[in-house]
């Protein structure tokens, strides 16, 4: 949580969080989960009423944020996503507006989609990864042929979050002139959507396939082979909400399990009173106080646009990633054999992180890019 | 405590002082050399005799001890006065060897807590740059627990009898008055027998020496005290009180080290630091800066460094907002060390046989990397250990119990201190 927001942002934190509280309780997660996970349609629908996915559209197309900086106003309801480990298509939706946001003006006009998307009457996702293939958005496989003023779509794509409840797909493809990536409505003939397994409870994700999808030149998002810019904006967006939302997660499963540590006795003491343990609790507080100190410097490079956002972005999600995974797992061995149970919630926050960390690139891929980035 | 105070008189205002201290920097400060690089600590006797030669200028130009009080020799001025003083002095050669301890924490806690008389002698000699004080507090005998030092001082008559030892004194050897931690009643409980002193760096008795550590430096010294006679006025604050005045000196030090004093002139503390591993460096003298692990690693490490600077800007903020408590600084502390400590692992990890054994007579990047990799532990031992600091965590910002104390409310001479 950063220290520095405004009367108006902890206003809208305060409804975030209790809208949360009142219909996204962690018992309510696991009855969504018996029933197959994904979440009712009328209940997105209301949370798009608090503007969740509203904020990185600019006025003039009528969105709007809390504080005119959407994307820090975005990592408030992120965080308080992850602290309930809530459903919703908040990160699918809102990365696939911030690509429609980026291109607009310069390219065919998505106007009426993104309309659509943010009073969440739709829901968006991208579908970046290649079947069986890593995180290498700027390579898609999947291949789009111009023919006769339209494009063919051919190739699958899996692991697409939310694609069987989605209305879009913000597909990334290969043209004859580099990546291009293309607004898809998932009713369209010759597209396919299989279910698959995914550890998180609610959060679904499919392997979307396209069987000589044709879609007109008006589907191309920007300029056709002009995705590059596109996808760094999407990716930026994706990682500093994921970034927020594993915050939020970690805030609760810290709570939790230091409290837990001053009520379960042992040996006639608190757990809290063993050093052995004190000394844990004092590491996994500051490496959470490292991953809200990054996540925040992240969201304000990506929110003011900065020379560094690129970087500061890897930098966050794979401290982030890599250490929220650390904490979570320590916090189960505190609570000895409960934290391994099916009863006990930390599960449920173990599943989402693990999930964040790996999707849009792995703490290793981002490594990586940093050091493409300071040249070395 | 160390208001200004101003009688009867007009303050000039800050943005006037500005102007006038930077007409008169302009005429009479040099300016850095951008070439020069400071030697490294220990091997600095030059750089104490100019820095005695910059306050001296100081002084003469009214411009020291800005935020001290008038009548202990300094200008009476504002924080803020000092805060333009030196964003003014940027650019300029400034004696910033004193910066750290002397003025932002022996100055100030003798003006917290020392008699008039020595506030009048200590202070204004020092703003006049003919002293420079140290602290000596850390004993060979025990680290972390402080207060449970053994130096003695002894009453004899009007005086004072001074025996034991104290380490790890920063730069020592160039200074002339130290603070100096004694117990002084072995009967109270060990917080409540100690008393501080004021004491002359060559009195006779005190056998200084260079502690050389295992990167060459030889910053830090070790003082072996072998029946130093003190007057009763050495005495600082109240007899058997020194841990009041050794509070107050450890909050000086945290302020000075969070870089929030008012009483430092110029920025930064003029040390000179061996060169910090470079791991990109590193891997192209290794020729492997195209392997995918290393550059994994690599990145992995400025993601560490992007992070710190990240932690460091929140909890400073957070200590200012007070939405943390101020112990939070040990959260810095903490994270410093691990830092640290990736970076060492790593240089060794990447450079191999390239940083244990040189290609050449001189160390080089490798080998340098090699040394610095001995120094590894530096970080988690300097200012207070990394135990310390998780202890500080666990106990003051999550509120957990406290550690049990074997010594607490017990006559300090019924401690045990060894395993017999």
């Amino acid at each position: 949580m950063d220290f520095d927001l405004s009367a108006d942002q902890k206003l809208f934190r305060s409804t975030t969080r209790s809208f949360l509280q009142k219909e996204a309780t962690l018992e309510k997660i696991r009855e969504l989960s018996d029933a197959g996970g994904g979440f009712d349609r009328d209940w997105w629908t209301r949370a798009g009423e608090l503007g969740w996915v509203a904020m990185l559209v600019p006025e003039e197309l009528g969105g709007g944020s809390v504080s005119g900086e959407g994307v820090r106003d975005l990592t408030i309801v992120a965080e308080e996503l992850g602290r309930l480990v809530a459903p919703g298509a908040f990160l699918a939706t809102n990365v696939v507006i911030a690509g429609l946001v980026e291109a607009s003006g310069d390219g065919p006009d998505h106007s009426e989609a993104i309309e659509a998307l943010m009073s969440a009457e739709a829901i968006g996702t991208w579908a970046v990864y290649d079947e069986g293939a890593g995180w290498d958005p700027l390579s898609p496989k999947v291949t789009a042929k111009e023919a006769q003023g339209s494009y063919v779509i051919d190739g699958v794509k899996d692991r697409v979050e939310l694609a069987d409840q989605a209305d879009y797909v913000l597909v990334t493809a290969a043209t004859d002139q580099g990546p291009t990536q293309f607004l898809v409505p998932t009713s369209a003939t010759g597209l396919g959507i299989d279910l698959s397994w995914s550890l998180d409870m609610v959060r679904h994700f499919a392997r979307v396939s396209f069987d000589s999808v044709e879609v007109p030149a008006s589907a191309v998002v920007g300029q056709v082979g002009g995705a590059a810019d596109l996808i760094e904006r999407q990716l930026q967006i994706a990682a500093v909400l994921q970034c927020a939302e594993t915050c939020g997660a970690l805030e609760a499963v810290f709570e939790f399990t230091t409290q837990w540590a001053f009520d379960r006795f042992s040996f006639g003491r608190p757990l809290a009173s063993y050093q052995a343990l004190k000394h844990r609790f004092a590491d996994m507080k500051m490496w959470l106080e490292a991953c809200q100190a990054t996540t925040s410097a992240a969201a304000h490079a990506v929110q003011d646009r900065s020379e560094d956002a690129a970087e500061l972005v890897s930098v966050a999600k794979s401290y982030v990633g890599s250490k929220s995974l650390v904490i979570i797992q320590d916090c189960v061995q505190m609570h000895g054999g409960l934290g391994v149970t099916w009863e006990h919630d930390l599960h449920l926050f173990l599943r989402r992180a693990t999930v964040n960390q790996a999707f849009y690139g792995t703490p290793e891929d981002h490594r990586r890019r940093i050091a493409d980035l300071i040249a070395l | 405590m160390t208001d200004t105070i101003t009688t009867g008189e007009i303050t000039e205002s800050v943005e006037d002082f500005r102007l006038r201290a930077r007409a008169w920097l302009a005429d009479n400060m040099p300016k850095v050399d951008p070439n020069f690089k400071p030697p490294p600590p220990g091997d600095d006797d030059a750089e104490w005799q100019r820095t005695r030669e910059l306050q001296k200028m100081l002084h003469a130009g009214g411009f020291a001890g800005i935020h001290f009080p008038k009548e202990y020799g300094g200008l009476g001025l504002s924080p803020e006065h000092q805060a333009a003083f030196t964003e003014e002095s940027d650019g300029y050669q400034m004696p910033l060897l004193l910066n750290v301890p002397t003025f932002s924490i022996c100055a100030p806690t003798i003006l917290d807590m020392g008699s008039e008389e020595q506030k009048r002698e200590r202070l204004s000699a020092a703003i006049r740059g003919d002293e420079i004080f140290v602290q000596f507090l850390s004993e060979p005998s025990g680290g972390s627990d402080l207060a449970g030092l053994i130096t003695r001082a002894d009453r004899d008559g009007d005086t004072w009898v001074l025996n034991g030892a104290k380490t790890w004194s920063t730069s020592a050897y160039a200074a002339d008055w130290a603070l100096c931690l004694a117990r002084t009643d072995w009967d109270a409980p060990k917080h409540r027998g100690l008393t501080m002193f004021l004491i002359r760096t060559d009195s006779p008795g005190i056998d200084m020496r260079r502690i050389r550590q295992v990167n060459g430096s030889t910053e830090f010294c070790g003082e072996f005290f072998d029946d130093v006679v003190l007057p009763a006025d050495a005495v600082v604050g109240e007899v058997n009180n020194g841990w009041a005045v050794a509070s107050r000196q450890l909050f000086h030090e945290r302020t000075a080290v969070g870089g929030g004093s008012p009483f430092t002139s110029g920025r930064g503390n003029g040390r000179g630091a061996t060169p910090r591993t470079k791991l990109a460096d590193v891997a192209r003298l290794a020729g492997r800066a195209g392997d995918p692990t290393v550059r994994a690693m690599v990145g992995e490490h400025r993601a560490m460094e992007r992070v710190q600077e990240q932690l460091i800007a929140r909890v400073t903020e957070g200590i200012k907002t007070e939405a943390m408590p101020p112990p939070a600084a040990s959260l810095m502390r903490l994270f410093h060390a691990e830092a640290d400590w990736m970076r060492e692992d790593m240089a060794i990890s990447i450079g191999g046989p390239f940083v244990v054994a040189g290609t050449d007579s001189e160390p080089g990047l490798g080998g340098r990397a090699g040394i610095n990799y001995l120094m590894r532990q530096g970080a988690s031992l300097g200012g207070g250990s990394s135990e310390m600091s998780r202890n500080i965590i666990s106990e003051r910002i999550l509120g957990m119990p406290r550690e049990f104390a074997a010594d607490r409310d017990m006559p300090f001479s019924q401690v045990k201190r060894g395993p017999s």
